[in-house]
């Protein structure tokens, strides 16, 4: 495969959370707002690139039957760095996403591409593979942040587009999220058919 | 008083999967039928409430005195892993019969995140020991009690003459949506 249709994949035909339907805890719980979604996006991207990047490396001093601790340590390692930079540079989106940040360890998406990918490519294919999931991941949670901000507070990035109070509150709180996702994935099939 | 409160909280106002997401991985896989669910509640709970437990104690006498408490994420998720196996090893010895009913839910839950959550959890809220196993066994409850719920309505769904894109995930994605809501009418209640 060569590294172009590497890259894109995660974008649409392999996208994470709207084909794949990995990683959905962090994909309902942060994205009340367009912002955080990409935060939350832009971090797990973060930790796919660097722990594929790792284990992609170190893949072949790896005993077979110890690879998922070994790997799990990789990623938790990189989930932690996260974690305390976040902590440090970017408090307020750091309490905005604040459990989802050290659950990135067990998101699917970050094992799942280890596990079948970094364990038996190079380097170089590894980071690509990381960095088109990742930014998949991101586009799929700015998609369903944004449309749960412009029905929810009729705002997009913070910036507010109609009066205070017109918004639909029930895509800001807990059910708009499935709801939201449940319409978007629908609207994939459909187009996906046609 | 104080433990009806956190058990009431947790099953029903801050509804582990309904209010905070966590697991909704195996939400989405095992609830299509309801016999699937029950097993999985029963090893979710189980796990879930021997994890808080042990970790609980790890923080307190390892990681805190020994004041590394930034190697929270990795070692939770080292001991849940090979508590999972543990489970799994001690159960087929102990009681064949329970493992032939939670045998293939314990492997998946090494990946579930509500357990990691509520681990993480019961650490930010600062509770103690009793508070905490109480808490874990109440999310668990929690946990279940929405799933088989979910499960009996996806059952029904199946039924359903639904339009061809809504088949299958985005139909069960909508009725765990108007599920959530009905859930919010719990708020308030403590």
């Amino acid at each position: 495969m060569n590294n172009f249709a590497n890259f894109t994949k995660g974008f649409l035909k392999e996208n994470p959370v709207f084909v794949l339907l990995l990683g959905m805890c962090p994909t309902l719980g942060t994205t009340t707002s367009a912002i955080n979604g990409m935060g939350m996006g832009l971090a797990t991207a973060f930790v796919l690139v660097m722990s594929n990047l790792a284990i992609s490396a170190v893949k072949n001093i790896i005993p077979d039957k110890v690879r998922i601790p070994a790997f799990i340590v990789i990623i938790a390692s990189f989930v932690t760095i996260v974690d305390l930079l976040m902590a440090g540079y970017l408090p307020a989106l750091h309490e905005q996403l604040g459990l989802f940040i050290p659950l990135i360890v067990v998101n699917c998406i970050v094992l799942g591409r280890a596990e079948s990918f970094a364990s038996k490519n190079g380097v170089v294919a590894s980071i690509i593979d990381g960095l088109g999931m990742g930014l998949g991941f991101t586009f799929a949670l700015v998609i369903l942040g944004s449309t749960r901000e412009i029905l929810g507070s009729g705002a997009i990035f913070g910036y507010k587009f109609i009066g205070d109070n017109d918004g639909m509150l029930i895509f800001i709180l807990a059910p708009g999220a499935f709801i939201a996702l449940g319409y978007i994935i629908a609207i994939i099939n459909k187009l996906k058919k046609a | 008083m104080e433990y009806f409160v956190i058990i009431i909280s947790a099953i029903f106002v801050n509804n582990i999967l309904l209010a905070q997401f966590l697991g909704v991985c195996p939400f989405l896989g095992v609830s299509n039928k309801i016999s699937t669910s029950v097993g999985m509640t029963g090893a979710v709970i189980f796990v879930m409430t021997i994890a808080t437990v042990v970790t609980y104690l790890i923080n307190t006498f390892l990681l805190v005195p020994f004041g590394i408490p930034y190697l929270k994420t990795i070692s939770y998720i080292l001991v849940i892993a090979a508590l999972v196996q543990m489970v799994e090893i001690i159960l087929k010895k102990v009681s064949p019969s329970m493992y032939q009913a939670l045998g293939v839910f314990l492997p998946l839950i090494t990946t579930n995140c509500a357990v990691l959550g509520v681990a993480l959890l019961v650490i930010q809220k600062q509770m103690n020991l009793m508070q905490s196993t109480v808490f874990a066994v109440a999310t668990g409850v929690g946990f279940g009690l929405a799933l088989i719920i979910f499960a009996g309505l996806r059952e029904h769904l199946d039924l359903m003459n639904v339009p061809k894109g809504m088949k299958g995930i985005p139909a069960a994605l909508v009725t765990a949506g108007i599920l959530a809501m009905a859930f919010m009418g719990f708020t308030g209640m403590v």
